[in-house]
């Protein structure tokens, strides 16, 4: 639970964060005072007209997903290796661009309302935390709005708008940097051979 | 001399009770809330020392007032002494903690290890946390680990009980028995949402949950009302945040600078006009659990009176919740009191007996 921070009746109120800010050396430099995984930015434009329009995304996404199933054999064949670094290049600059995306290799944006759950501060993946601010801006950024207030709303307007309850996995970090599309075009292909393999063993 | 108490291992204070069908921990908190009592918990103020005495003295003003404490995980991201530490001291002395752990200080190799170890020592309640972002404490320099969130730890903690395994799938020889909490803030948005994120926790694991300070009981009846429609409270045992406030300017305090508490305006002016605001801010917090305890589906308090510990005992009192139950208190063991009653006389008396004398009067 949180705690309060101490609180005098008499005097100004002052908290142990103001006492250490207070303690640092003076010079002209200040920094923001944010989280550290914050990203060099001031406008969440973008990323707030992708959750706006989260379900035309959904169905951009899913027809995205089947074209680069389909072009599997290609991936194959130049082999997925060398491929990955193409991809990854173009992934991270569109994704970034529409969502902030932090590429942490696992997206799970069809399933958060197309708001990128790596931008909050606590990369909580699993919903908010208890400290939503009452005009629905970030605890910690508070010039941002929830990551996860945005989500819920993002949510609601899908087709799909109950993937939103899954209980998500922990961050896998190993897979951090490399890129979402082709391991889940990757899986895909995989369960689809799977589902054949028997077939054509009974056939044959 | 006195009688063993309810929820006490007969052969000594410390231990784990027996085992009993359809319980997941060996604690006194789950017992309590099994047989349908209305629990009490309470937070301890955590140290900011290296002696146990002061974890001892802390635990004592709740004696026989509370059926489990919370050893906090450095709450508000300030540096104190850690739960695990804090647990170690009350287990000890037979208390009942809720370990806290809090996703922020550490990744999931240190979690699991801290999860081990916590039950090894006989925790049996471990409440999971997000936790405050580092901003918010004594060290906003250090670096947020964030590795698991409260709902993936949760489910750590949940595989590790039930499946006998580590999340990387590596057995356990001996899962812990932990009854499994999370703490769910019904006043934060987005408020539509926040009945079913408690359903989610449900399903990672959550078998009882403390809420965030209340101070707005129509908006948590709203809440419940939702949870109930949705069949969360047969599932899950919800202890409601109360506390007691200082004064109308720590209220307002807390308001603008203690991110997630909602304090209504009617909270603040009925403080503002009372002669003596402290005993206001008390009788505030005893109003609001009277209110809360009729909500259906509330299986109990939790009373978090930061810097006022003093004051929990009264409040449970004078809210009559426990209803006459009395909840386990720390007594002396009984062979420790029968020397206490015959040999007192030795610390108090003036009389320095030889071998001599002891000689003389045996003749």
């Amino acid at each position: 639970m949180s705690e309060t921070t101490p609180v005098k009746n008499d005097g100004p109120t002052v908290t142990q964060a103001t006492l250490v800010k207070k303690a640092a050396p003076k010079s002209d430099y200040k920094p923001a005072d944010v989280s550290p995984q914050r990203r060099v930015q001031r406008s969440f434009a973008v990323r707030l007209w992708s959750i706006r329009h989260s379900r035309l995304l959904e169905w951009f996404y899913s027809r995205f997903a089947d074209m680069f199933l389909l072009l599997h054999p290609l991936w194959k064949g130049i082999g997925y290796g060398r491929v990955e670094a193409p991809i990854k290049f173009v992934e991270k600059r569109v994704k970034g661009f529409m969502f902030d995306c932090r590429m942490c290799g696992q997206c799970i944006l069809s399933s958060t309302g197309m708001s990128c759950p790596m931008n909050c501060p606590k990369q909580l993946r699993n919903g908010p935390c208890g400290g939503v601010r009452a005009n629905g801006n970030c605890e910690v950024e508070p010039d941002m709005p929830c990551v996860w207030v945005k989500a819920w709303e993002g949510s609601q307007n899908m087709v799909n708008s109950d993937k939103i309850l899954a209980v998500q996995k922990p961050v896998d970090q190993s897979l951090r940097e490399t890129s979402a599309w082709l391991r889940v075009t990757a899986q895909a292909a995989a369960t689809r051979e799977a589902a054949a393999a028997p077939k054509t063993g009974a056939g044959a | 001399m006195t009688a063993r108490q309810r929820d006490e291992n007969p052969a000594g204070i410390h231990l784990p009770l027996d085992p009993l069908p359809g319980h997941s921990s060996r604690g006194r908190l789950e017992r309590v809330l099994r047989r349908g009592e209305f629990a009490v918990t309470t937070e301890l103020n955590p140290p900011d020392s290296a002696d146990p005495e002061d974890v001892y003295n802390r635990a004592k003003i709740f004696d026989g007032w509370v059926d489990a404490i919370n050893a906090v995980d450095a709450s508000g991201a300030n540096c104190h002494m850690s739960s695990v530490g804090i647990c170690a001291l009350l287990t000890r002395m037979g208390y009942a903690p809720i370990m806290q752990i809090a996703c922020r200080d550490k990744n999931r190799i240190a979690i699991q290890g801290d999860v081990l170890g916590g039950a090894a020592m006989g925790v049996a309640n471990m409440l999971c946390l997000t936790g405050d972002g580092v901003q918010a404490g004594d060290q906003p320099g250090a670096k947020p680990v964030f590795d698991l969130d409260s709902m993936s730890l949760l489910e750590t903690v949940r595989i590790m009980r039930d499946n006998g395994k580590f999340l990387s799938g590596r057995k356990l020889t001996t899962p812990p028995q932990v009854f499994l909490g999370a703490a769910v803030n019904p006043f934060a948005p987005p408020f539509d949402f926040r009945p079913i994120h408690l359903g989610k926790k449900i399903a990672a694991g959550a078998q009882f949950v403390q809420t965030q300070y209340c101070f707005d009981v129509p908006m948590f009846r709203t809440f419940m009302q939702k949870a109930r429609d949705l069949g969360h409270t047969e599932k899950v045992f919800v202890l409601c945040g109360v506390g007691p406030l200082a004064s109308a300017k720590t209220a307002k305090w807390i308001r603008s600078n203690v991110p997630g508490i909602h304090i209504p305006d009617a909270v603040i002016k009925r403080l503002e006009g009372a002669q003596d605001q402290k005993k206001e801010g008390k009788q505030l917090c005893i109003d609001i659990i009277n209110e809360v305890k009729e909500i259906p589906g509330i299986s109990g308090v939790h009373v978090m009176a930061y810097r006022q510990e003093e004051y929990v005992a009264e409040i449970v009192d004078e809210s009559g919740v426990l209803k006459g139950r009395q909840p386990w208190k720390r007594e002396i063991r009984r062979d420790d009191q029968m020397v206490a009653d015959r040999l007192d006389h030795i610390l108090h008396d003036e009389i320095t007996e030889t071998q001599v004398d002891m000689v003389k009067t045996a003749h």
